[in-house]
């Protein structure tokens, strides 16, 4: 959108400082005045020190990038300013304590206000976000707001401090609040989370990894509420076949890692093809080989997610980029998982994963519970052959059927052989249920076409670049083209959604082009492939600069 | 299901002699037992990895999981805490358990978590044809180890004691009252239960007349001592020394994992909960 009211703050300091919970402060202020937000948080890989960086955007429209300028700096130390101060507009926008921090800029005595309230040091957040507030000229309400849904016994404190803030920042021209609904945040592993939960999770299962970590703090917390059951077991191994475990008694699991932990799952993923085992696997990327960079971004496990496990069967790779296409998709995962019995990979990244979005259940389409198909216990046969390939279920203490999982290959009663004829049946059955789910996602939104709808180059992606691609296309006359379906690979509607267009820019977070290559594959083959493997996601500004460079 | 059809049209595929037969039979008189006491059958649910124990899993016509290598431990939780009420066995290998899978087996025993895992320890890789296991004597000549194993077996019941497990014994397939009494006491116990079972591999090593010389029932030892089950458990550290203990070592009361892990009611309302949640984020 053109000439959008749009606002970026940009809050940094060390690990140990609180920058995430000023971030989503800074963040549900934005929301309260009716701003749709997304909110980065940049962090090396340390608990104490080091420099750590949010960056929160609010926007008339619903957004999913940030910008690389900035319309408030706010410094807890000079390495932020220092680093920053070269994305602002106005100087006057880097809030600073001249204390600590020498810098031309608006300064806050903040160590003196903190002094003066006998407030510990990680209190500065509450003093610095008043004083923005105060410059940005947000009213004194909205801020007030925001510290009241704080709840706890520090909040009282935390308010009179940012009230000291806000009145020693020299206020600038009001920011009026939209004429919109204010939208609640979420990070996207909250939306996966709410996603699950909403079609009847009844387990979660997973060994802590970043950029996931936080799905398993959530589900933890929220376990309680919602009746969950939550295991952190001994690794990644034990979590997917404690998983299927849940899975085989009748309960719906999930599981969450990342790409070093997905690698300890394969074998557990093969076994879900072959035993036909419904299982969710929340894939959150971040850059390898190995160890990588583990708290930052990456698209570069599609080819692995693809074909992770050995041997051949059918599977379920979804890639949302948005909160609404994360909370959709997850519930789609867990109801496709168990309509056909086979596992599902909801394959995100950090920048899903751990950024913060304004969240419209209405529009994210419906995620509720479905029924499972359930067959008749007399004369059960668990892995009984039919026209779809899908095999009723009955699960143990069923006292008529007798429940036969087996992950050596099996006839329909569920006992091992290696008849060549049984074999061959059995393949093709788990494999036409490959079929009957290509089937089946027909009616699903597979893919989004953004931007401009008649632009004749489109730019394809996949995942969380959707909204940086969605956002700059529409500036310049290009079709925004992105999947959220990986596989089976959605071809028809994707053929419909680049019905005229001559060439196609595709933009992953891969160095060796695998998204570019899986289109190719079937048919969309680039003309110019934007690759990115430093880490870091596209800000607007950037995404601009490559697709000028593409379409050139 | 009664006591009769515990069988399946499945053809048994073990040698003859093999050790795997006394222990399908110890299941059978334990499982066929149930009814009579009030445990209906259809809890059971019988979990095995990948060896020729495993097969046992096409050979009772029971609720079973036939999983992968070393990983019948963590399915068996699975289950468990899905349904507290089933009743979970995971019949795994020496390799399997002791090997592949080790740590699910110690973190089972830390939680203390109520299955039974009945380990069928031939002390030989039986089949992927004769190669040392964990609880393979020192020296011992195997296809992987010619020149003999450079190292020493790991007992695996100290080790079952030192990770907290609440019910250690250790059977023989050539004492068939005894363990199918041991296994009947191993269902029993409400809590993580280990039965090591000396099961011997009759084509690539036959222990029996070893086993038969060196084997006695544990009298007068007090299982709730835990000291004296622990030094009852290194009389024998599976050398060429030392008497071999069946029976009970050890047995202790304590909460179960699963004990008030199931949420006090199935899950509800959750469309109306996440907007509730939601409505907080404002």
């Amino acid at each position: 959108m053109k000439n959008m009211k749009e606002l970026s703050v940009l809050i940094g300091g060390q690990a140990g400082d609180g920058i995430n919970q000023a971030a989503e402060l800074l963040g549900r202020i934005l929301a309260g005045l009716g701003y749709r937000v997304y909110g980065l948080i940049d962090y090396p890989s340390l608990i104490r020190g080091g420099h750590n960086f949010a960056i929160v955007r609010g926007a008339e429209a619903p957004i999913a990038a940030h910008r690389d300028a900035a319309d408030f700096v706010l410094a807890l130390d000079q390495g932020t300013a220092d680093r920053h101060r070269g994305r602002l507009r106005d100087p006057a926008g880097l809030i600073h304590d001249p204390e600590t921090v020498k810098v031309d800029g608006t300064g806050i005595p903040i160590q003196a206000i903190l002094r003066d309230a006998g407030a510990p040091a990680i209190m500065r957040n509450s003093c610095l976000i008043g004083a923005f507030a105060g410059k940005a000229g947000v009213g004194w309400g909205a801020v007030e707001k925001v510290y009241a849904g704080e709840g706890g016994k520090d909040s009282a404190l935390n308010l009179k401090l940012a009230r000291r803030g806000y009145d020693a920042a020299s206020p600038g021209p009001p920011l009026a609040p939209l004429d919109a609904t204010p939208l609640p945040l979420v990070t996207g592993n909250e939306a996966i989370g709410l996603g699950l939960l909403a079609a009847g999770l009844d387990a979660y299962v997973s060994y802590p990894m970043t950029p996931t970590s936080n799905l398993l703090h959530f589900l933890a917390s929220a376990a309680r509420q919602f009746d969950l059951k939550v295991v952190h077991p001994e690794s990644e191994i034990a979590a997917i076949l404690m998983a299927l475990g849940f899975a085989a008694a009748g309960e719906r699991s999930a599981v969450g890692t990342s790409g070093g932990g997905f690698c300890l799952m394969t074998e557990g993923m093969s076994l879900a093809g072959m035993a036909e085992i419904p299982v969710v696997i929340v894939l959150g990327q971040r850059p390898g080989p190995s160890t990588g960079l583990p708290t930052y971004t990456s698209q570069a496990d599609l080819n692995f997610a693809l074909s992770a496990g050995q041997g051949e069967f059918p599977r379920l790779v979804v890639a949302p980029g948005t909160p609404g296409e994360a909370y959709f998709w997850s519930a789609a995962a867990l109801n496709l998982s168990w309509k056909y019995g086979i596992p599902a990979i909801v394959l995100v990244d950090k920048t899903l994963c751990e950024g913060t979005f304004s969240f419209d259940i209405e529009s994210a389409g419906g995620a509720r519970e479905e029924e499972t198909p359930l067959g008749a216990a007399a004369g059960y046969r668990r892995y009984l052959d039919t026209a779809t390939g899908v095999s009723p279920l009955v699960f143990p203490p069923d006292p008529e059927a007798v429940v036969k999982v087996n992950s050596y290959e099996h006839d329909e009663a569920g006992l091992t052989t290696e008849a060549p004829e049984t074999v061959k049946k059995m393949q093709e059955k788990r494999l036409r249920k490959g079929a009957s789910l290509v089937a089946d996602l027909a009616g699903f939104p597979a893919v989004t076409v953004g931007g401009d709808a008649r632009g004749k180059t489109a730019v394809l992606c996949g995942g969380s670049n959707a909204g940086v691609c969605g956002e700059v296309a529409s500036g310049m006359g290009l079709r925004a083209v992105s999947l959220s379906l990986l596989s089976p690979f959605p071809a028809e509607q994707l053929s419909a959604a680049l019905a005229g267009v001559e060439r196609i820019i595709s933009v992953e977070h891969s160095a060796t082009g695998q998204f570019a290559a899986l289109a190719a594959a079937h048919g969309f083959v680039p003309a110019r492939r934007v690759l990115r493997y430093d880490g870091r996601p596209f800000s607007i500004e950037e995404m601009q600069r490559e697709l000028e460079g593409a379409i050139r | 299901m009664s006591a009769r059809d515990l069988s399946t049209r499945a053809v048994n595929t073990w040698c003859p002699g093999c050790g795997n037969f006394a222990i399908l039979n110890a299941l059978k008189s334990v499982l066929g037992g149930l009814p009579a006491s009030g445990a209906p059958l259809e809890r059971v649910v019988l979990v095995s990895g990948i060896g020729c124990h495993a097969k046992i899993a096409d050979y009772l016509n029971v609720h079973s999981f036939y999983s992968i290598h070393g990983r019948g431990v963590a399915v068996a939780e699975g289950l468990k805490l899905a349904n507290p009420g089933l009743t979970v066995i995971s019949c795994a290998g020496d390799g399997d358990a002791y090997g592949e899978g080790i740590e699910h087996l110690i973190f089972a025993a830390k939680r203390n978590l109520d299955i039974t895992v009945l380990v069928h320890d031939n002390r030989v890789y039986g089949l992927t044809t004769g190669q040392c296991t964990p609880t393979s004597p020192p020296g011992f000549r195997g296809r992987s180890t010619p020149d003999g194993s450079r190292e020493d077996p790991l007992n695996p019941l100290t080790l079952m004691l030192a990770a907290g497990a609440t019910f250690v014994a250790r059977g023989y397939s050539n004492r068939m009252d005894l363990l199918k009494e041991t296994v009947a006491q191993a269902m029993r116990h409400r809590g993580f239960s280990l039965v090591e079972v000396l099961q011997v591999c009759v084509t690539f090593y036959n222990l029996y007349a070893d086993y038969n010389k060196r084997v006695y029932e544990l009298e007068g030892h007090d299982p709730a001592d835990f000291d004296a089950a622990t030094a009852r458990a290194r009389e024998w550290n599976y050398g060429a020394e030392g008497r071999i203990a069946l029976g009970v070592f050890y047995r202790a009361e304590r909460p179960s994992f699963e004990q008030g892990f199931a949420p006090a009611r199935p899950a509800s309302r959750r469309a109306e909960k996440i907007r509730a949640l939601l409505a907080g984020r404002m």
